[in-house]
């Protein structure tokens, strides 16, 4: 049984088919629960870096900055907002 | 400060009682003054699991309903004086337990100096497992690295956000993922989820992984907790765990497969 399973390439992808029907099941659930405005985990950094980007041609504000991801038409939007200061400022 | 920690997962059968019985008995071997309440009214078998069975005198029940004071009703631990064991009631139904009640209960163990009160949540996610969660400021999310008990567990998740008493008030109840039945070779085979798999999933930090042991099996026929057993390696893994939680920089074992030298295979090593 060992020897055969030294020998043998291809190994049986199964956890990976695991992760993707996990992924989207879990992706489902979220939404029922009504979980997950927050959008992915991801997005605070995004966010964070986006502003540390944007500060260094403009001063912003903390909130001028604004991510989120949405689902429009079955598809998963990434949607920014990034409001300038008033350019009589400048 | 006391700490309120629910150990719960949604399904059933992934480990919830014997991470309840290892992490309270762990943190009781540091020190600390530890209660482990079994919230699973009708099912009980925390007691099991601790080998205190025998001397359930009274249960949680009996103190909710002032059959028994709270002193009565703890089970002094056998090796841990500073551990106690609450146990489920085996006889009433599962509406003995009220949201009231329960906090009576909690709030009597914190004016009692408890370091740490474990909550053992039944399965599913109704009322006993709501009972049991809705006053933790930490949880344990037990998860097999498995389909069904992941999805589970990012419900159980969605819940803890939602309906506890810290999510009520805008406090994020912190959330520690404890695998268990993990078995590094198959997920080198490609035939399990990989802790990163999981991780990815339920997106919250990890506590510990537990490998699928034997002696989890043995321990719980004799009634000793598992982490007792130094020997093993869910043993070892759980004081790893334990140590973790405590803020000890432990970094992570059992993840990857060491393949059997031909003398332990044949000694059994």
């Amino acid at each position: 049984m060992d020897l055969m399973s030294f020998f043998r390439t291809k190994k049986p992808a199964t956890a990976q088919t695991a992760r993707d029907r996990l992924m989207v099941a879990v992706a489902w659930q979220r939404d029922q629960d009504g979980r997950h405005n927050a959008g992915p985990s991801y997005l605070p950094q995004l966010r964070d870096e986006l502003l540390a980007v944007i500060r260094k041609y403009v001063q912003v504000a903390d909130a001028a900055v604004k991510v989120n991801v949405q689902h429009e038409d079955g598809l998963d939007v990434l949607e920014m907002n990034i409001t300038l200061p008033d350019s009589k400022a400048a | 400060m006391t700490k309120i920690i629910v150990t719960t997962s949604g399904k059933g059968g992934v480990g919830k009682t014997t991470t309840s019985a290892s992490f309270s008995t762990g943190l009781a071997a540091r020190g600390k003054k530890v209660a482990v309440i079994d919230f699973d009214v009708g099912l009980r078998n925390l007691d099991l699991i601790m080998g205190c069975e025998r001397r359930v005198v009274f249960d949680f029940v009996n103190v909710l309903q002032g059959e028994a004071n709270l002193r009565q009703a703890l089970i002094r631990d056998k090796t841990y004086e500073n551990l106690h064991i609450l146990a489920a009631s085996q006889t009433r139904d599962k509406d003995a337990l009220t949201l009231e009640g329960v906090e009576k209960v909690l709030n009597d163990l914190v004016a009692e100096g408890f370091d740490y009160i474990i909550c053992d949540s039944p399965a599913g996610i109704e009322k006993g497992a709501h009972h049991a969660m809705y006053f933790a400021d930490e949880a344990l999310i037990v998860t097999n690295p498995e389909v069904s008990s992941v999805r589970d567990s990012d419900r159980v998740l969605g819940l803890l956000q939602a309906k506890t008493r810290n999510a009520e008030k805008g406090i994020k109840v912190k959330e520690h993922l404890v695998l268990t039945r993990y078995n590094p070779e198959r997920v080198e085979k490609g035939e399990m989820l990989s802790v990163k798999d999981v991780q990815d999933i339920l997106a919250i930090p990890l506590l510990g992984i537990i490998p699928e042991s034997p002696s989890v099996l043995t321990s719980s026929n004799s009634g000793v907790p598992v982490i007792a057993d130094a020997m093993s390696e869910a043993g070892q893994a759980y004081t790893d765990l334990v140590a973790r939680f405590l803020g000890e920089d432990k970094p992570h074992r059992f993840m990857t497969y060491e393949k059997k030298g031909f003398f332990s295979k044949l000694f059994g090593g």
